[in-house]
């Protein structure tokens, strides 16, 4: 398996279907994990970086279920292949930015991944497009057990898995919802909503995690807390709120098309006309507009683009995606011409199915 | 998780990727949004685990005391206390340990809660004593050869694969 290869695919949390998911882009969960006989990642030096590595991705190849898989050193990757994996996050800002020996293990249909010495030795994560945590929890929690046979993980018996940070320690888990909320933006309703959810302990983070702000009304419902509750527990905590943030975002839609459907068809119609029609655009106003186009469709003010077509568009129009695409470095203004060249195609081609001329 | 410029709870996590490095904090959202107003105050670079960190100290040291809390050192990997408060990630799993008094109420603060609920390694630990003694020895055998002391180094060295070939089997 080569990175190119995954250039030509869209990633899995990006496919758009799976329950609720004209709201519920994906569900993922990462368990952090440390290898008991080496220090953690900040008091290693090169050596134990470089054997840590080595050690993981030779026990990996002995693993039969994870035949298959892609096996990267991050180190000797180019910086537009470690931005590549970053915008499909299959891996972290911090992993591709840091230096010394690391690796990800990459499922080729990207339903996982596996980090070695990012912030802990390993980081286990598992996506799922619309809402299905139970199926992430119950395919990350066997990778786990798979990776538990092979590798000695430092435990502790009274505060469960250790981990570099103690905001990680006990499960070392995050469970993580993504939701694209434009209209409860657009309302002026979402610090409220994330208000109530820091009084229950969840934490809200924007696409790229922490850090990015909220681009294209992306937002990441996640647990704060890893310790004295059980997997299960935290992950309930995570999912008992998002049907409630659904209907909000369900309310939000319906009184913005009673209150004012002419404006709000109008603003649709103005974002789309402009991917349509831009000679050059920054990957901040297509987010922007894309935004407002897929929640036009979500709302059938938009019925000659598919759901999927503008997910797709949301991950190929990064940075990144562009040059891999293009097959060819290109600095800011190139990659903005050669952003709106692509917007052009892709929706002229969705847009002529429904528009013979 | 409390705001790191005042008790409310944390909204928002931003990470600032403006300066040489990437620094994070972790706000409720009227700190957040005076701190995105103002852009960010290069002095503020501090993870929420150091601010728990200080705000834990300001309350239960007195300087000497945290003075003298900050010269102790974990055994095994060599972390002062001082350099966990000041970067906010501990050296290695004995630091739980070894560290326990201090950690124990940080732990307490930000989770709720102190004891481990979750899931158990299946795959039963070896020992940690073993594993523990590796992380030293490794650390050991690095001193050695930068000290050039190689023939201890290579002694330790020997010492570190029998425990290895061990623990593998």
């Amino acid at each position: 398996m080569i990175i190119d290869d995954l250039a030509k695919q869209i990633g899995q949390w990006l496919r758009g279907d799976g329950p609720e998911s004209d709201i519920v882009i994906s569900s993922r969960i990462r368990l952090a994990r440390n290898i008991a006989e080496f220090p953690f990642i900040r008091r290693c030096n090169d050596i134990d970086r470089a054997n840590i590595e080595s050690m993981v991705g030779r026990k990996i190849k002995e693993i039969q279920s994870l035949a298959g898989t892609g096996y990267f050193n991050v180190a000797q990757l180019s910086s537009v292949d470690r931005q590549f994996l970053v915008e499909r996050q299959l891996i972290s800002r911090e992993l591709a930015n840091a230096d010394g020996a690391r690796a990800v293990v990459i499922d080729p249909h990207e339903h996982f991944s596996v980090m070695v010495n990012e912030e802990d030795h390993l980081r286990i994560q598992v996506m799922k497009s619309g809402l299905n945590l139970e199926a992430a929890w119950e395919q990350v929690d066997s990778l786990d057990d798979t990776l538990d046979q092979k590798l000695c993980y430092a435990f502790h018996p009274q505060y469960g898995y250790l981990t570099a940070c103690p905001t990680n320690v006990g499960t070392g888990m995050r469970v993580s919802v993504m939701l694209h909320l434009p209209a409860l933006v657009l309302t002026g309703q979402i610090d409220k909503v994330f208000r109530s959810l820091q009084k229950i302990n969840l934490a809200v983070r924007g696409l790229y995690g922490e850090g990015s702000q909220a681009m294209g009304d992306f937002y990441q419902i996640s647990n704060q807390i890893t310790l004295g509750k059980s997997e299960l527990e935290l992950i309930k905590q995570v999912s008992d709120v998002i049907p409630v943030l659904i209907s909000y975002e369900r309310k939000a839609r319906d009184f913005l098309l009673e209150e004012n459907r002419t404006d709000l068809q109008d603003q649709v119609d103005k974002a789309l006309d402009t991917l349509q029609h831009s000679v050059q655009i920054s990957s901040e106003e297509t987010m922007y507009l894309l935004s407002k186009v897929r929640m036009g469709i979500n709302m059938e003010l938009v019925k000659t683009i598919e759901i999927p077509t503008i997910n797709k568009l949301f991950i190929h129009t990064q940075p990144a995606h562009l040059q891999k695409l293009r097959g060819s470095e290109m600095d800011t203004a190139q990659r903005n011409v050669a952003r709106a060249d692509y917007l052009r195609s892709q929706l002229k081609g969705s847009l002529g199915k429904s528009f013979p001329n | 998780m409390k705001c790191q410029r005042c008790d409310k709870q944390v909204a928002f996590h931003i990470t600032d990727l403006t300066g040489e490095s990437a620094s994070e904090v972790h706000l409720c959202p009227s700190c957040a949004k005076e701190y995105l107003k103002n852009d960010q105050d290069p002095t503020e670079d501090q993870s929420s685990v150091v601010s728990f960190i200080s705000k834990q100290l300001q309350i239960g040291q007195t300087a000497e005391e945290l003075a003298e809390l900050d010269q102790r050192v974990c055994p095994v990997c060599g972390i002062s206390f001082f350099e966990f408060r000041k970067i906010g990630r501990l050296g290695c799993p004995n630091d739980y340990t070894y560290f326990n008094k201090e950690l124990e109420p940080l732990i307490l603060n930000i989770h709720g809660e102190t004891k481990h609920n979750g899931k158990v390694p299946k795959h039963s630990p070896i020992g940690t004593e073993v594993q523990t003694q590796l992380i030293r020895l490794r650390r050991e055998m690095n001193d050695a050869a930068e000290k050039e002391d190689y023939e201890r180094a290579s002694k330790i060295r020997d010492k570190i694969r029998r425990l290895e070939n061990g623990a593998e089997s």
